[in-house]
C-alpha cells in the first residue's frame, strides 16, 4: 500500500507528506521534509503528532454526531484520502437527489438514505459498539471516516460561492437526518456539549401565550405547552422556522418547544460551517502546492455538477429561424413556456430572461444572435430600439460574461430552477411541474397534444413531487419513446437528448459516446492504477479523473 | 390640492434649484451617519445616480455632508439610489484587492409596487393608480408595519412614497442593518402570503392552524374589505370579476354560489353568502376550508418583491429623490395620518420650486412660471444655507423626517455612551 501520508495538524494547517519509500500514484516525488505551514505561511515544526491507537479514538469518536469543530489529527494514507473523499461525495450526491425526489425525513427518504449509509460505510447507529457483528468496518471506524472525509471535502468545496453553497446545503441535510435519528437523551447531550444555551420562559408566560403557541405550529398542542420547556430564541438563530412561519414570533424572539430545537441546531451548524469554509479558502494555496492533492481536490470540486453546459459547444449551429420549431420539438416544458410567453407578450421579466437567455446560450446561440433575438421580440412590444439598447442589451451581454464582473453565467440546472427564485405575479419562469397549478399544467399539456393517459401519469409524478421525473415523462411522451435512457437534471441536457432522438447532429452524438465509454470502463480502475509504475502516472491520473466523472454522470 | 403642472422637460431646470435650496441635506446626513456610532459608516455608503440622458453611475461615495451637497449640486441627478455600507469607500472599490470589497450592512427594505396587484384590481393597471386602489397600499403598510414592530421587534421604520405607484419601507434598526442575506430572505418569506405567477390561479392557501400573524393580518384586511373590495373594486359585481372570485372556492361550493347569485345581486349580501358557506364547511371538521379568508388575502394582502429585501447590496430609491415621470418627491409618510394620505397631494418638484417665490399661504394659485430667480440663489446658498423647504409644501415631510430621526437619536446616544465606556474615554 502507499506510504505517503497526509497529516492534518491544527486548524486548517496541512503538513506536507513525509519521505516516500515507494512510488506514488502521481509519480516519483522528491522526499520532503516533515514540516508544516501555518495560515500565515510561517513554518513551524510539529511536535504534536498523535499516535493512532484504540483509546484516543474511542474518546474522539465517542459520539455518533459532531459539529466537526476539530480537524483530524492523524496520518492517513493517500488511498484512504481518495476513498474517503469519493465516498462522502457519493453520499452527499445521494442526499441531494433524495432531497429533490422525496420529502426530507419521510419514510422513503430515510430508508433510502440509510441504505446508502450502509453501502458506503458511514455511521448511522447512535450507539457505538465495537462488536464486529458483521464484516466490515466498526462503528468507530465509520465515525472516523465521517470525520476525516468531511474535512477533506472542505478543501475541495471552499473555493467558490457556488461550491460552498452546495456543500453546506448537503452537509446540513445530512446533519439534519442524523440529528433526527438520535434518541432524545442524546439530543440534549449534544446541545449542552455544544453550548447552545437559550432561556426558557416561565409558567406564567407560557399560560398567557398558550393560544398563540398552539396556533403557531401544527405540532404544538395544549399538552405540549404544559409539558415541555419553551425556549426564547432570537429570530436570527431560527431562520428556517421563521421563513416557513412554523413558530410563534414576538418582539424578535421565537418560542420553540424542546422538541423542535433541531432547527436551531441546524442553523448553528450551517453558520459554523460557513465561517469555517471561508477560513479554509484562505489557507488553500498551501494545499494546492502539493501536486498529489491538487488534481484530486480540483476534480472533486467539479464532479458534483457533472456537465454544466457553461462551455459553449456548437456555437452558431442554430439559426434564429429554427427556434420556434425547436421550442415545440426539443425544448423542455419550462423553456417552451417561456418562449411562448415571450412571443405572445413580446416581453419577459428578469427571472424569465435569465432562465431562458442562459438556456439559449447553452444550446449554442452566440451573443450577436441573442441580442438580435431579444431585440426583435421586445421591439414588437412596448420597448423601442433605443430603450432596448440602453436597458436590456447590457444585461444580455452580462449573461455572456462581457460586462461587469465578466462572470460567464452558467445555464440553470433543474435543481436551480426548481428550488430557487420562485415565480410571482407576472412571471413565467420556474419549473412548470413544480410551479404551475396542476389544473393549468393539465390544460397546457392538452394544448401540446399529450395523451390523456400520459397527462395523468405526469400529474401523478407531480403529486409525488418528482418534478424531474415528470419532465422526463413529458420527454418520453413527446418523443414517442418508451424510455428516456437518461436521468434528467438540466434543461440543456433535455435539448441535447432530444436532438439525439430526432437524429440531429453527429457532433452531439460523438460527445455522448465518449462519456458513455468512460462510464463502461467501470469504477475500480482508479484505485488499481495506484500500483502502477511512475511512467504511467500521468496517464493514470487522466484515467482516474475520467472515472471520477463517470461516478457522477448519472444524476 | 394644488400641484403645478409638471413636465418632464422642466426637470433639467428644476433640479438645480431643488438641490441648491430644497433638498434636506442636513437631515439626510443625520440619518445616514447614524450618530457616528460606527466609524466610516457614511463614508463607506454607496449611492448611485441616474443623470441626464439615462447615464447611470454607481459606487458614488462621500466623505462629508458638504461633499455630498457639492457633488449632487454639480451632477443634478435625476434619480438617487441608496445602496449598502461597504468594507471600503465605494468610490475606491477598483483599488481594493478583488474579493475583499464587500457589502457589509444596509437597512432592511421592502418595496410594494402596485403593478404586482394587476390581477386583482379593476380600476387601473400598470403604472396608474387612483384613490380606489391606493387602499391596497394603506392595507400593506398597516399589516407590514405591525408585523415588523410587534413580531420582529423593530422600532425605527421609515415608510416612503415612491413618487408614482408604490411605497418603500426602510427598517433602520441596528439589528436590521446587520442582518444577513439569509435572514432578510427569511423575514420576507415570513411576510409573504401571496405566491405564484401567471400560471397560478389560487395564490393563497391556508392550512390549520392559522398562524397568529395571519390572524392579525386578516383583522386589518377585514377593516377595509367591505369598502375597498366589495364597493370600490366591486369584485362581486361584474360577471368577470365574480367568476374570478368564484374560481377560488371549492367546486361544490362554487356551484351553489353561482345558483344563489342568480337571485342575489348586492355585493355585500353575496359576500355574506360566501362567508356562510365557509363557516358551514369549517364546521364539518374538514381541514383547510378557509376559502373566504383566502379570497380576502388574495385580493388585499401585501405583495412584496422578495428579491428587493434579500440583497444586502440592493440599491433602492432614496427618500427625497424626485420621480422623473411624475415629478413627485419621494416623501416620508407619517403613519399616524395613513388613512388620509393622498398620493396625488404629494408635492411635485415644480410646485415646490414655485413655492419658493410664493410661499404657501393657503391659496391655490395654479400658474406655473419659469423659475429664474438667480438673485435668491446667490444670497441664500452661500451664507446662511437656510433650507427654504419650510416655505414650501415639502416642509411638513421634512418635519416628520426630523421626528423620525429624533426617535433614532435616542438609541444612538446610548450606543455612543456604551462605546466610550468600553474604550474608557473621559
Amino acid at each position: 500500500m502507499l506510504t505517503t501520508d497526509v497529516h492534518f495538524l491544527s486548524r486548517h494547517v496541512i503538513v506536507l507528506p513525509a519521505f516516500v519509500e515507494q512510488p506514488t500514484l502521481f509519480g516519483g516525488l522528491e522526499p520532503r521534509r516533515r514540516c508544516c505551514y501555518s495560515l500565515t505561511g510561517a513554518m513551524q515544526f510539529s511536535g504534536r503528532r498523535r499516535k493512532i491507537n484504540a483509546n484516543p479514538q474511542t474518546e474522539l469518536y465517542g459520539h455518533a454526531l459532531q459539529f466537526y469543530g476539530q480537524p483530524p489529527l492523524e496520518n492517513i494514507s493517500l488511498s484512504e484520502f481518495e476513498t474517503f473523499a469519493v465516498d462522502r461525495l457519493k453520499l452527499l450526491k445521494t442526499i441531494e437527489n433524495l432531497g429533490v425526489s422525496y420529502v426530507k425525513l419521510s419514510e422513503q427518504y430515510s430508508k433510502k438514505l440509510e441504505a446508502e449509509f450502509k453501502t458506503l460505510s458511514f455511521p448511522y447507529r447512535p450507539e457505538a459498539d465495537d462488536r464486529k457483528t458483521q464484516t466490515g468496518p466498526s462503528e468507530l471506524e465509520k465515525r472516523r471516516k465521517d470525520h476525516i472525509s468531511h474535512f477533506i471535502l472542505r478543501l475541495a468545496y471552499c473555493q467558490t460561492e457556488d461550491l460552498r453553497r452546495w456543500f453546506i446545503q448537503q452537509e446540513v441535510d445530512l446533519f439534519r437526518y442524523r440529528f433526527n435519528n438520535l434518541p432524545p437523551k442524546q439530543k440534549l447531550e449534544f446541545l449542552h456539549r455544544n453550548n447552545l444555551q437559550y432561556d426558557t420562559i416561565n409558567v406564567e408566560e407560557k399560560k398567557s401565550l398558550l393560544d398563540k403557541l398552539v396556533n403557531s405550529s401544527y405540532a404544538v398542542s395544549g399538552i405540549t405547552v404544559e409539558d415541555q420547556d419553551f425556549y426564547k430564541v432570537p429570530f436570527q438563530d431560527a431562520l428556517d422556522l421563521v421563513r416557513t412561519r412554523k413558530v410563534y414570533l414576538k418582539a424578535g424572539y421565537v418560542y420553540i418547544p424542546h422538541q423542535d430545537i433541531v432547527t436551531i441546531v441546524l442553523n448553528d451548524f450551517r453558520t459554523r460551517l460557513s465561517k469555517a469554509l471561508a477560513l479554509t479558502a484562505r489557507s488553500l494555496p498551501a494545499v494546492h502546492s502539493d501536486e498529489r492533492l491538487q488534481p484530486l481536490l480540483n476534480h472533486l470540486g467539479h464532479a458534483y455538477v457533472g456537465q454544466d453546459y457553461s462551455i459553449q459547444k456548437n456555437v452558431g449551429k442554430i439559426s434564429l429561424e429554427q427556434i420556434d420549431s425547436l421550442s415545440g420539438k426539443s425544448f423542455p416544458l419550462c423553456m417552451r413556456q417561456l418562449h411562448q410567453s415571450l412571443r405572445e407578450n413580446h416581453h419577459l421579466r428578469h427571472g424569465g430572461r435569465m432562465q431562458y437567455g442562459l438556456f439559449l446560450k447553452g444550446i449554442g446561440l452566440s451573443l450577436e444572435q441573442a441580442l438580435q433575438f431579444w431585440r426583435s421580440e421586445f421591439i414588437r412590444g412596448k420597448v423601442d430600439a433605443d430603450k432596448f439598447d440602453k436597458a436590456y442589451a447590457y444585461s444580455i451581454r452580462h449573461m455572456f460574461g462581457k460586462e461587469g464582473k465578466r462572470t460567464d453565467y452558467t445555464p440553470y440546472s433543474c435543481m436551480k430552477v426548481i428550488l430557487s427564485n420562485a415565480p410571482s405575479q407576472g412571471d413565467h419562469h420556474g419549473c412548470p411541474f413544480r410551479h404551475n397549478d396542476p389544473e393549468l399544467l393539465k390544460q397546457k399539456l392538452q394544448l401540446y397534444k399529450v395523451s390523456p393517459s400520459g397527462i395523468s401519469q405526469i400529474l401523478e409524478l407531480v403529486k409525488g413531487m418528482h418534478y424531474q421525473l415528470a419532465c422526463q415523462k413529458y420527454f418520453e411522451l413527446t418523443h414517442n419513446i418508451e424510455d428516456a435512457s437518461f436521468s434528467l437534471n438540466h434543461p440543456n441536457q433535455y435539448f441535447i437528448e432530444s436532438q439525439k432522438v430526432l437524429g440531429g447532429g453527429k457532433d452531439i452524438k460523438r460527445e455522448m459516446d465518449t462519456s458513455q465509454r468512460s462510464q463502461e470502463n467501470g469504477v475500480t480502475k482508479g484505485f488499481v492504477s495506484a500500483r502502477e509504475t511512475p511512467a504511467n502516472a500521468s496517464q493514470d491520473l487522466a484515467e482516474m479523473t475520467e472515472d471520477l466523472d463517470s461516478f457522477f454522470q448519472d444524476a | 390640492m394644488p400641484a403645478s403642472n409638471y413636465d418632464q422637460a422642466c426637470l433639467q431646470d428644476l433640479l438645480p434649484l431643488y438641490y441648491k435650496r430644497l433638498f434636506p441635506f442636513a437631515q439626510y446626513y443625520r440619518w445616514l451617519n447614524y450618530g457616528g456610532v460606527q466609524k466610516n459608516y457614511f463614508q463607506n455608503r454607496e449611492f448611485s445616480f441616474t443623470l441626464k440622458d439615462d447615464i447611470y453611475v454607481r459606487y458614488q461615495s462621500f466623505s462629508t455632508q458638504g461633499e455630498l451637497e457639492k457633488e449632487m449640486q454639480k451632477m443634478n441627478p435625476y434619480k438617487i439610489d441608496i445602496g449598502a455600507i461597504y468594507s471600503h469607500r465605494p468610490n475606491q472599490h477598483n483599488t481594493v484587492k478583488s474579493g475583499t470589497f464587500q457589502a457589509l450592512e444596509k437597512e432592511l427594505v421592502f418595496d410594494i409596487d402596485m403593478t404586482d396587484y394587476d390581477d386583482v384590481r379593476s380600476c387601473c393597471s400598470a403604472a396608474d393608480i387612483c384613490s380606489k386602489c391606493w387602499t391596497l397600499m394603506t392595507i400593506a403598510i398597516r399589516i407590514l408595519d405591525r408585523a415588523l414592530r410587534e413580531d420582529f421587534g423593530f422600532q425605527h421604520l421609515l415608510w416612503v412614497y415612491s413618487g408614482r405607484r408604490g411605497v418603500h419601507c426602510w427598517v433602520c434598526d441596528e439589528a436590521a442593518r446587520k442582518l444577513s442575506v439569509a435572514a432578510r430572505s427569511a423575514v420576507a418569506e415570513y411576510l409573504s402570503l401571496v405566491k405564484g405567477g401567471e400560471q397560478t390561479v389560487k395564490k393563497v392557501v391556508l392550512s390549520d392552524p392559522i398562524h397568529p400573524f395571519i390572524r392579525e393580518s386578516l383583522t386589518v384586511v377585514d377593516h377595509y374589505f367591505t369598502q375597498y373590495a366589495l364597493q370600490d373594486q366591486d369584485i362581486l359585481g361584474r360577471k368577470e370579476s365574480v367568476d374570478k372570485v368564484l374560481a377560488l372556492v371549492p367546486e361544490d361550493v362554487r356551484k351553489d354560489l353561482q345558483q344563489d347569485f342568480k337571485n342575489e345581486k348586492k355585493p355585500e349580501t353575496r359576500w355574506k353568502l360566501i362567508e356562510d358557506q365557509a363557516i358551514r364547511k369549517q364546521s364539518t371538521a374538514k381541514k383547510g376550508q378557509h376559502f373566504e379568508k383566502e379570497i380576502m388575502l388574495q385580493y388585499c394582502y401585501p405583495r412584496l418583491d422578495v428579491n428587493v429585501s434579500k440583497g444586502v447590496n440592493h440599491l433602492l430609491k432614496s427618500p427625497f429623490s424626485v420621480h422623473p415621470k411624475t415629478g413627485r418627491i419621494s416623501v416620508p409618510m407619517d403613519i399616524k395620518e395613513l388613512d388620509t394620505f393622498d398620493p396625488f397631494a404629494v408635492p411635485t418638484i415644480s410646485l415646490i420650486c414655485e413655492e419658493l417665490d410664493r410661499p404657501r399661504t393657503g391659496e391655490e394659485d395654479e400658474k406655473s412660471e419659469d423659475i429664474k430667480d438667480k438673485e435668491n440663489e446667490k444670497d441664500g446658498a452661500e451664507r446662511r444655507k437656510i433650507r427654504d423647504y419650510k416655505k414650501t409644501s415639502l416642509g411638513k415631510y421634512v418635519k416628520y423626517f426630523d421626528r423620525f430621526l429624533d426617535g433614532m437619536a435616542r438609541s444612538w446616544k446610548g450606543d455612543l455612551l456604551r462605546k466610550s465606556d468600553l474604550q474608557k474615554e473621559f
